[in-house]
């Protein structure tokens, strides 16, 4: 058994594999920068998922091979990508039209804190030599018909990210559908934040070790 | 004869002065119209208030204009940029505005604008430090808040190909804010990389009708911010 220090969960591929076993097919899908980039390349056999970005593509595909790049043709992060065949193109208004709108089925975004009612905290730390850039979460949150967060469970200095409240400016107020997490998967409910899932090799005493709040332990399989 | 096409960058750029608001569109380096910037950097007018998602990258385009000092006031959604440290810079010493806004509160704004709607109501930044000293108001038991229109003196657009009329399209996620931009500004200048013959253009393409441009000037082989950026390139 290894000491409470050593578990780490799930890798980042792994969160993002695991993430994307949730999404269902034919889905319209907005992913947010760093790890939610990752989920594209996990697409379950069989199933279809259009990614939309918000600076105005959709039918978004991977980044193109060495050398084939346009500085013209970028996500939402500003890295290059690739139009897949049915992509399309089109301005931001439009592009923000399909997010408020509730067109967007789901988008997965990373996070400073969010709180077991749903707040979420991913775009500012509030400090006053901090540069504030909210971009696009903002909108996201308010109009997108399902919010999944994935995120490392704790920041890197071992304070846990899930909490009774945020003390981070919020981007949201009672938003996030889902956590993942290294650790878990976890649901936010009107109880608050709900196990629904451990990582390989993790207990649920590890995970509330981790979190600023009381877990709710709903576990199918739970034997305790 | 309408012909909407002039001869220089300076020319297309010469009334802009002191004080204007100026849209400029692209997001990041995409439809980013660096030789109008740089244009506009070489007429000189100051304390200019600019409206763009973000604050430029390296020391070129629209990095180097806040550079120059030319810009008292940001509007945008993304002020941070891995590479460029000018507007952070400027804003920590407090020698910039910021007026901070949700990307899509952004894009609204500027279509409403131009569109001659002068408020709506959206439910981005409620419950946020971004919805502070807005109205709110409740509509079918949720909470919106009141945006205004955004309008300017000007709009710096970036399309790929235009005619005489100023019709325009544009380069895949190049297009972002400019149609909206060009809605919205008293005078719309587009720099083109192709310009054809009235006609040339496909009317079921068209993405920027003739009427919200005034000026068209001709950019055959535009530069990437990327690539001046790799290069080094600090402007002027």
């Amino acid at each position: 058994m290894t000491s409470s220090q050593e578990i780490t969960g799930r890798t980042r591929d792994e969160m993002a594999q695991r993430v994307a076993l949730d999404i269902s097919d034919g889905a319209y899908v907005n992913l947010g920068i760093g790890i939610p980039e990752l989920i594209a390349k996990f697409v379950p056999t069989g199933r279809e998922f259009i990614y939309h970005t918000e600076n105005g593509l959709l039918g978004m595909g991977p980044a193109p091979q060495e050398g084939q790049g346009e500085p013209e043709l970028i996500n939402a992060g500003k890295r290059q990508v690739t139009a897949l065949p049915g992509a399309a193109y089109f301005h931001h208004a439009d592009s923000f039209a399909m997010i408020r709108g509730g067109h967007i089925d789901l988008c997965v975004l990373g996070a400073l804190q969010v709180a077991s009612n749903g707040d979420l905290a991913n775009w500012s730390i509030g400090t006053p030599d901090a540069i504030p850039a909210v971009g696009g979460a903002m909108d996201l949150v308010a109009g997108v018909k399902s919010v999944y967060v994935i995120t490392q469970h704790c920041t890197k200095q071992g304070e846990p990210k899930l909490l009774d409240q945020c003390t981070y400016p919020l981007t949201g107020t009672a938003v996030v559908n889902r956590v993942y997490t290294n650790l878990a998967v976890i649901d936010v409910t009107p109880a608050g934040f709900q196990v629904l899932e451990l990582s390989p090799g993790v207990e649920f005493a590890d995970v509330q070790a981790r979190t600023g709040t009381d877990l709710l332990d709903g576990r199918t399989d739970a034997t305790s | 004869m309408i012909d909407k096409n002039v001869s220089s960058l300076s020319q297309a750029v010469s009334d802009i002065s002191d004080g204007s608001t100026v849209m400029i569109g692209g997001f990041g380096e995409a439809g980013s119209p660096i030789e109008l910037i740089h244009a506009l950097i070489d007429l000189g007018p100051t304390d200019l208030t600019v409206i763009n998602n973000n604050t430029g990258s390296g020391e070129v385009g629209l990095a180097a204009l806040i550079k120059a000092g030319r810009v008292a006031k940001m509007i945008c959604s993304y002020p941070r940029s891995m590479n460029s440290t000018v507007f952070p810079d400027l804003y920590r010493s407090g020698r910039i505005e910021l007026e901070l806004v949700p990307q899509g509160t952004l894009a609204e704004r500027i279509r409403a604008g131009g569109a001659g709607i002068p408020g709506f109501y959206t439910p981005a930044s409620v419950g946020t430090p971004l919805q502070e000293g807005k109205e709110l108001r409740r509509f079918d038991g949720s909470d919106y808040v009141l945006e205004r229109g955004l309008r300017a003196d000007f709009a710096l657009i970036k399309g790929k190909r235009a005619d005489r009329y100023g019709n325009v399209t544009y380069n895949k996620t190049a297009r972002n804010f400019s149609p909206l931009m060009a809605m919205a500004a008293k005078t719309t200048v587009v720099q083109v990389a192709d310009s054809v013959e009235a006609g040339d253009m496909d009317p079921e393409a068209v993405i920027t009708p003739g009427i919200f441009v005034q000026r068209v000037v001709h950019v055959p082989d535009p530069a990437h911010e990327s690539d001046l950026v790799r290069a080094g390139v600090c402007y002027p």
